[in-house]
């Protein structure tokens, strides 16, 4: 049997860090996603403009360095804003900057971007006949939106989501760095501390295989539902 | 009025960029009637079609449904919009149209294609919706595939159902733009006796359309446009067997 001597219980909080993190990550990116790629689509001038910076920034920038900018960035801003404000009004704004909170905004923010251009070239896929039929039987645009170009928007977009999802599940590891004690930091010290790095570094790397794993499985579910009344291969 | 006129259409002009595509052109219609639309392509027939129903938004001229004026004004760039939402939608829900590529949503059974605008935009109870899609259903003769997913269908199937999600709008126009176009040769009849049908029953029909025999036997006026002007117009017999134009005595020439 697997002996983490000792390390079992705090190896199992790390994992459901990992878990938190990459889930409320991915809620976030999302929502990122589908407001960037309204905006990219919509008419306003302004609000393509704001998306194209966004995916432009973010996309450009290594994950690893965005993580440090935005955790010690971050608190340096959030120090420099209260002293002022605590000079100028004597309101007291000082907090500490949360390691989670950062990692999932970060992350968020990361994917945001990338989900931004899959909702993007699932919204150009949807064809044009079936949204002209909704508009020519009336419907309201909001109707349209949530009846006709949602549903078949997500049956282009799941692929991509998909593959989105397994970066950024891998990519939380990357919060060990500013101080988040998720599994790979867990197992880190306790490689260190006992000098074993494959024993404690393997399991982790097999439980990060059965969360993608088991994640692709869902997806394929997904992708089955989504893709109802579709004739595949033909 | 009882007898008020379902759809008037004056003096529509519409313009993409600086090609004048339509250059007039009037309709009148009386409940009842079935106008065929023909002519060449890129006449403008499709392109008035689609004005009619605000597809497109035609660049000038009324368009007068059932006595109501679709309302007009002019947005910030100075092009010619609908000037109430609300109307336009109400309006659409009037006039139900049959597209050339089905347009099925797809991801949605015959059944929920056929109910989804009843249940949403006229608000019918979901119930008499059903009922009233699978009479219809009945009526096209596919009542047995109402479970099916439209691209688990032919194309004549589809739309055949694609008339029955028309009429569960009970509309006051129906719109067909080319509707057998993208059939193979051996499914346009299905659909051709199924609107022959409709015609029969004294529906208000407007149809785009390249079948001449369809035209001259089933239409009480026909329009032929030809590069976005009425080039002659009148009763199907007027048009085929006596026509004034030099061009619709071109067009109906024999080819080969």
């Amino acid at each position: 049997m697997l002996d983490l001597k000792g390390y079992g219980p705090e190896l199992l909080d790390g994992a459901v860090v990992t878990i938190e993190l990459a889930f409320l990550s991915l809620l976030l990116s999302l929502t990122l996603g589908l407001i960037g790629a309204s905006s990219k689509l919509s008419g306003n001038r302004l609000a393509k403009a704001i998306a194209t910076f966004y995916t432009t920034v973010v996309r450009g920038i290594p994950d690893l360095v965005m993580m440090l900018l935005f955790y010690y960035g971050g608190q340096v801003t959030v120090n420099m804003l209260s002293d002022w404000i605590w000079e100028a009004y004597e309101i007291d704004f000082f907090f500490q900057f949360d390691p989670f909170i950062s990692g999932v905004v970060t992350i968020g923010l990361i994917f945001g971007a990338y989900m931004t251009e899959t909702f993007r070239g699932a919204f150009l896929a949807v064809e044009t006949g079936q949204i002209e039929a909704a508009r020519a039987y009336g419907f309201t645009r909001w109707h349209t939106f949530r009846r006709i170009m949602f549903p078949q928007m997500l049956r282009h977009a799941l692929p991509g989501i998909g593959n989105n999802w397994q970066v950024l599940l891998k990519t939380t590891a990357l919060v060990s760095i500013i101080g988040l004690t998720d599994m790979v930091r867990v197992a880190e010290e306790a490689a260190k501390a006992e000098r074993m790095p494959f024993h404690f570094f393997i399991p982790v790397a097999a439980v990060y295989l059965i969360l993608t794993a088991g994640s692709e499985l869902f997806i394929k579910w997904l992708n089955k539902r989504a893709n109802v009344g579709v004739v595949q291969g033909s | 009025m009882a007898d008020q006129a379902p759809l008037i259409c004056r003096d529509i002009h519409k313009t993409f960029g600086k090609l004048e595509v339509l250059k007039g052109v009037s309709l009148e219609t009386r409940k009842g009637d079935v106008v065929s639309l023909i002519g060449s392509s890129g006449s403008g027939k499709s392109t008035f079609l689609r004005c009619i129903n605000l597809l497109e938004t035609p660049t000038s001229g009324d368009i007068i449904v059932h006595g109501d004026p679709i309302r007009f004004t002019t947005n910030r760039k100075g092009e010619r919009v609908p000037a109430d939402n609300k109307q336009v939608e109400q309006i659409r829900s009037k006039l139900s149209m049959v597209f050339q590529s089905f347009n099925l949503w797809s991801h949605m059974t015959v059944l929920e294609n056929i109910i989804e605008a009843p249940v949403n935009v006229l608000k019918v109870p979901k119930k008499e919706a059903i009922e009233r899609a699978e009479a219809y259903l009945q009526k096209v003769g596919i009542y047995e595939r109402k479970d099916y997913y439209p691209a688990q269908m032919s194309g004549g199937q589809q739309q055949r159902a694609a008339i029955a999600r028309a009429l569960a709008m009970e509309p006051e126009v129906m719109l067909f733009d080319e509707p057998t176009s993208a059939l193979d040769p051996e499914l346009v009849g299905e659909v051709l006796r199924v609107m022959q049908s409709l015609a029969e029953e004294g529906r208000t029909m407007i149809v785009v359309t390249h079948e001449m025999a369809f035209a001259k036997d089933v239409s009480t006026q026909v329009l032929f446009l030809h590069q976005g002007v009425i080039e002659e117009q009148g009763s199907p017999q007027k048009v085929f067997d006596n026509p004034d134009s030099e061009r619709m005595k071109q067009f109906l020439a024999p080819k080969f």
